[in-house]
Formats: C-alpha cells, structure tokens, sequence
C-alpha cells in the first residue's frame, strides 16, 4: 500500500519546511497557478532565509489587466522578512511607479537576485527534474546573461552553458489530483507547475479536487503521480 | 508638429506583415495591439509564453477566466483547437524554431539588428521575462516601437547603449515614422509615413538608410 499523500491542512503540509531551504512557487504572474494557500501556510509557518525560484518574486497585484482579480502571490514572504534570494525571470514591477516589494528589498540590498531568461529557467527547471547536468542554449548570448558562463560554438552557433535548477520543496498548484499524486491543471496555470513538480526533493501540491486513482483519464494526466508527495485541498469557493 | 502614426495604426501595419497560418507571439505593448488587425481571410496562431497556443480574443466582460491569460496578463479566450502545455515546452516551440513571428517593443535597435528592450538604464532594473529568447527564438523578428524617445532622441542607433536582449536578431522595425527592413548591408528604409519625407525620417535615426527603389508611404 503506497503511503497516504493527502494532508488535511496546508499548516502540517508545510510545517517542514526549515529556514534556508530553496522553494519552486510558480505563478507566471497572474492570479492562475498560484499555490495561495500554500504561500500563506508558509507566511505562518514563518521560515526565513528561503531562496525562492520562480517566474517573479510576487508581483504583488502589479501585473495583468482589469478587472483585477485579488490574489496572494510570494509577495507576501518577502514582504514578512522571509526571501533572502530569487532566481526569477520577471521579479520586477511592469509600472516603475508602482515598485514590487521584492524590488525594494533587491534594490535596498536586503534581497538577492539571479535575473535569468524565462525560457533558460524553464529549461533549468527542467532539466533539474530529469537528471540533466547542463545544457547548452543561445539564448543570453551578447547579454548580461553571458557573464561567468562557459560559451561555446555548437553547429555554426554561440551557445552559453547553463546549470540545471533543483529545490528542497516545490509549492504547486493544479486543478485536481488523484490520491496517488496523478495531477490535471486548467489552462494556462500549467506553466511553470508541471515542470517544478519534478525538480524538488518534495513536491507540495494544492488542488481544487481531490478524486480516487482511476477517476482521472490516464490518457491525459499531465504530472504522474512520482513527481508528488504531498496533497492538500483548497476550501470550495467562499468558503 | 507634424502627424506620426498612433499606436494603433502601427499595430495594423505591423499585422500586415503576418501572412496565413502564421504561428505569432506578440510581446506586450503595442504589439498584443496588432492581434486586432489581422487582415481579412488570413487566420493566425498566437501562441504566449505562459503555455497556450490558439486562444482567441480578448475576453468580453464578467466572462474571464483566470486559467485563461497571456502574457500581458489580459483574459484570453477559447478557439476551438486551442491547446495547452507546460512552460519547457512553451519555450522548446520558442528556441526550436517553430514560432513563425515574433512582435517585440524596443528601446533600441541598432543597423546591425540587435535590439535592447528589457531595460532602461534610468530606472536601473529592468524583466527579462521572454524577450531573450524570442529574440533569438524566433524565425521573423519585428520591432514595433516609436522612432525616437519622449525627448526626441533616436532609438535606431549605430550601437545599442543599453543592455541588450539579442545581437543581430531584428528583421523589421515598424515605428510610427517608418517600415524599416535590417539587411545585410545595412538599415532599408522601405515605407514612410504619410506626409514625411526621406530626409526628415533620416534626422531622426542615428545609422545611415539605404533607401529602398520601391519606397512608399505606410498604407493599411
């Protein structure tokens, strides 16, 4: 019998999670994809010092356009002292009037930041979850991207080497799990989720449906149930 | 003053440019503008960063989804044969070649073709996002921006001044002056807008154009 998955809080589902450790939160930036429940469980918990891999660092209501739906993104951490570091494509506000708090704490020196592609850190992500060590690319080539890095000439191209990425945890978001951990999302909050889930020591995972296994078509399962090691259920709506 | 073309007339030339079937991704800004001109009888694929290809128009009021985005955060909608799929793969269809055109912004663009476009040097911190990797991604890469900046100053230089997102990766620059093709040789000047002349486009940009036999005024 394979152990029980299903946690019945996000409190003891994150409760492990120590000062220090590197978290995968996706959330390409709007309010889809994003493990709200998770992130706040994790404000509470209140480990500090966390490196935080993602599209942004919290955009902090900031991105998308009207109407604006009201959401809890990794903001929240940084903003409670907890993010020292951000490996992240888009960690900046979209309006220089209205600045992310993840930008004043990078540009106050209190936050680090790796700037990286959004397709290199897809594809570092990924390549953390499949055993893959490096992996030439050119994107960056020319850039502030290059700096440090081994460039190399592969097939007539200027490519730049770069390093898988690989957390202690990863914070998901999908639409409904089976209680082995096989998941289905909705949409375009696939996007960075997918790929987390395979790159982190534990994968977290916080779903509108929990189901029994053989309730989901195996035919169109996007995660299997490997990659996931812990599931929570959201409250139903308004609830 | 004279009359420059808006941003939406520079969006419907950019539109022009994208011929039946096309797989487009248009960045944010003036370019998600030119989803609302695709010429009539052409159908286009748009395919965003965040994992859809296929998805319609923008999203009427009280009927948009929050797993349904693109790039620039606008609620899209469904077409039939939309499909979904997880950002690596979003960016393999990026990097592997299989995105027939990108529209970017730009900072600037140098008669080289490289483009700077994800950070300006005064506010000192700029996003990344996909920009790189479009830019060196896609097969045709298209440049809609202004011909100079708010003080007037070209932003079609010799060499970029500010940090690049990809050298030598710009095929065409649209502004609201002119339609600007970078060749081997050098900038071609291939339209103007209505009512300027040759010589008034060329003191506003920094490189020497070459200026094409068939040049013509911007038509829609």
């Amino acid at each position: 019998m394979p152990r029980d998955k299903v946690y019945h809080s996000f409190d003891t589902a994150v409760a492990d999670i120590p000062d220090g450790a590197t978290i995968m939160i996706d959330g390409f930036g709007g309010a889809g994809g994003m493990p709200e429940y998770l992130i706040l469980a994790l404000r509470d918990q209140g480990a500090t010092q966390l490196t935080i891999i993602g599209n942004t660092a919290g955009l902090g209501g900031t991105f998308g356009t009207r109407p604006k739906v009201h959401y809890v993104d990794p903001s929240i951490l940084v903003e409670n002292g907890q993010v020292k570091n951000a490996i992240a494509s888009y960690p900046f506000s979209p309006s220089p009037s209205r600045p992310t708090i993840f930008e004043k704490k990078c540009l106050a020196g209190e936050a680090d930041l790796e700037l990286v592609p959004q397709g290199t850190l897809a594809e570092r992500i990924r390549a953390g979850g499949a055993g893959i060590e490096g992996f030439y690319t050119p994107t960056g080539v020319g850039t502030v991207v290059e700096e440090g890095k081994e460039k190399r000439v592969i097939g007539g191209k200027e490519c730049l080497l770069e390093l898988p990425l690989r957390a202690d945890y990863a914070l998901i978001r999908a639409h409904k799990a089976d209680k082995m951990g096989n998941l289905v999302f909705r949409g375009t909050s696939r996007s960075f989720n997918a790929i987390m889930a395979t790159a982190a020591k534990i994968t977290i995972v916080e779903v509108d449906e929990i189901v029994e296994p053989g309730e989901l078509d195996p035919e169109a399962l996007v995660t299997p149930s490997i990659y996931v090691d812990r599931i929570v259920k959201r409250p139903e709506a308004g609830g | 003053m004279k009359h420059r073309l808006d941003r939406q007339t520079v969006a419907m030339r950019v539109a022009k440019e994208f011929q039946d079937g096309d797989v487009v991704n248009l960045g944010i800004g003036i370019p998600t503008l030119a989803s609302n001109f695709i010429p009539e009888g052409r159908q286009i694929i748009f395919h965003t960063e965040n994992g859809a290809l296929g998805f319609g128009p923008i999203a009427p009021e009280g009927e948009e989804d929050i797993d349904l985005i693109n790039a620039g955060g606008q609620f899209v909608t469904r077409l039939p044969g939309i499909c979904f799929f997880h950002h690596a793969d979003s960016f393999a269809m990026i990097r592997g070649g299989h995105i027939d055109i990108t529209v970017l912004g730009g900072l600037q663009v140098s008669e080289k073709g490289d483009l700077a476009n994800w950070m300006s040097p005064e506010r000192g911190v700029g996003n990344i996002g996909g920009a790189m990797d479009l830019a060196v991604g896609a097969k045709k890469v298209i440049v809609a921006m202004d011909h100079t900046t708010r003080d007037g100053q070209p932003k079609i230089v010799k060499e970029c001044t500010y940090p690049l997102t990809a050298k030598g990766c710009v095929d065409l620059i649209v502004t609201d002056l002119a339609v600007i093709e970078v060749t081997p040789h050098g900038l071609g000047l291939r339209e103007v807008a209505p009512g300027w002349s040759v010589e008034e486009v060329q003191a506003l940009t920094e490189p020497h154009l070459l200026v094409a036999e068939a040049l013509r005024v911007i038509e829609l």
